[in-house]
Order: C-alpha cells, then structure tokens, then sequence
C-alpha cells in the first residue's frame, strides 16, 4: 500500500509547494498597488494585469498549475493538497528566516500543524485504485477515442 | 447596517472563491486521473503531445474555465476583504470542500489520517494567517 514516488515526482510536489505560495504573496502586493477593485471599477482589473507583481504573479501561478496538473495524474486530489498548504509554511518561514519578521506563537503552531498535515497524509498511499482502472489502459483507449 | 452588509458582501465573496475553487480543482484532478502519468505522456510525445493530451479534454476546459473565474472573483474578493481574512477563509473552505468532493465525485479513499491532515491544515491555515 505504500507508494514510492520517483525523484522528479518530488520534483514536482516541491515546485507545488514553492510556486504557488510565492506566486499569491506577488499578486497580493501587486493589487495592493493597483487599489480596491469593485463591481463599478472592472476595468481596473484590466490594468492589474500590466503591472509587474501581477505578472510575475501570474508567470509562478502558471508554473503552479502545470506542477499542479502534473500531480493530480498520479496522485489523488487529496493527496497533492497538504503540498499546496505546506506553502504557507515557506511563506511563514521565509519571513522569519530572510525578512527576520517576529513569528507569534499562533503563528509556529499553524506551521507545526501544517508540518503534521503533510507528514500524516505523505505516510498513506498517493493513489486511491479503482477497479477496473489501470494507466497504461486508459491510454490506449485516449488514443483510439481519438 | 452598512457594516452588516459589507460583511455579508466579503462572506458571499469568500465563498463564491472558494465553490468556483472547488468545482475547478475537482473537474481538472478528474480530467488529469483520466489522461494517466502525464510524465510518460511527455516521454512519449514530448511537452507538446503532452500540452494537446491535456487540452484535448473537455472535462479539463471546464475545470480551466472554473480556475479562471476564480482567479478573477479572487482579485475581486481581495480588494474588497483585507488578505489577512479572505486568504485563510478561502483556502480553509477550499480545503474543506476539496476533502469532501474528492470523497464524492472522485470517489478517492479519504482514511481518517487525510481528515485529520484536512483538520489540521484548515485550523493551521488560520493560525499562521493571524
């Protein structure tokens, strides 16, 4: 039942964890500098993206999702989802460690049960098999589908 | 009363983020269990045989077009709630969400340690975001 994901599998799960995190911290700062969009100002979200956070944002966001994508074909959705909250551990801890911001006791607690998350879920297996499911299969009928 | 319904407007947000997020994610984890290891695709018909295998798919254009409207309903959402509120009430919802369509729709086998893990991550998504 243990599953035994490939070194570029880890790959992947680490770019999960990494893009995505740094990719919202850029789009928060960049519509930050935009301003408050609402329903009677839409086209400011036109501007948005020509701004240079928004889209450096949007480049790690597209990277992000690739990853991501990448993932869920062999991993299960629930599998793949405490990589993408280990983000906020990296957020948290890229604060304390690079920017030496004060991290609160709430704050460690939440990377500690994140770190928790992530070690509960990794120890299962990545992929639920269901019956009559078998990759190589599905790939030959994708291909005659066609 | 101005107050009351602004907070009902920044809920209806965080919630509307967090559903388009839901529907997405489980539509493209669908579509992506269905093509199989994208991994091998590529080895087989290179990054662009991959990108056409994964196009190719209905299922995963909806999913697309969910994970697009959310990300336009997100920059609406964080304009009008402040990110330290909307990030952790989204991404907790999500997480929620997630959990119980994959169980529903994917029929994935969420054990009790994916439940804890979604426990632990929603209430430690809220505490880091304090």
């Amino acid at each position: 039942m243990k599953h035994a994901l490939k070194p570029s599998q880890y790959l992947i799960l680490i770019a999960v964890m990494l893009t995505a995190s740094v990719g919202d911290t850029l789009l928060s700062r960049g519509m930050a500098q935009v301003g408050a969009v609402d329903l009677h100002h839409l086209p400011l979200l036109w501007k948005a993206l020509f701004n240079p956070f928004v889209i450096s944002g949007i480049v790690l966001l597209i990277g992000f999702f690739a990853s991501y994508m990448t993932a869920l074909t062999w991993a299960d959705l629930t599998f793949v989802m405490p990589a993408t909250a280990f983000g906020y551990v990296v957020v948290a801890l890229l604060s304390r460690f690079w920017l030496h911001e004060h991290l609160s006791v709430y704050r460690w607690a939440g990377i500690a049960l994140i770190v928790c998350a992530v070690g509960f879920v990794a120890g299962g297996p990545s992929r639920t098999e269901h019956e009559g499911e078998h990759p190589e299969l599905n790939l030959m009928d994708s291909g005659t589908g066609r | 009363m101005i107050k009351t319904t602004s907070i009902l407007h920044a809920w209806t947000a965080i919630g509307g983020v967090a559903a388009l997020a839901v529907v997405g994610e489980v539509l493209i984890a669908a579509a992506m269990r269905q093509l199989g290891d994208l991994d091998r695709i590529r080895e087989r018909s290179g990054l662009p045989g991959a990108i056409r295998a994964v196009l190719s798919s209905p299922v995963f254009l909806a999913g697309a077009l969910c994970m697009a409207l959310n990300f336009f309903a997100m920059l609406y959402a964080l304009s009008i709630v402040d990110l330290s509120l909307a990030a952790p009430a989204i991404a907790s919802l999500t997480y929620v969400g997630n959990a119980v369509a994959a169980k529903l729709f994917l029929h994935e086998n969420v054990d009790r340690r994916r439940w804890l893990a979604v426990l632990f991550v929603c209430v430690g998504v809220v505490l880091i975001s304090r």
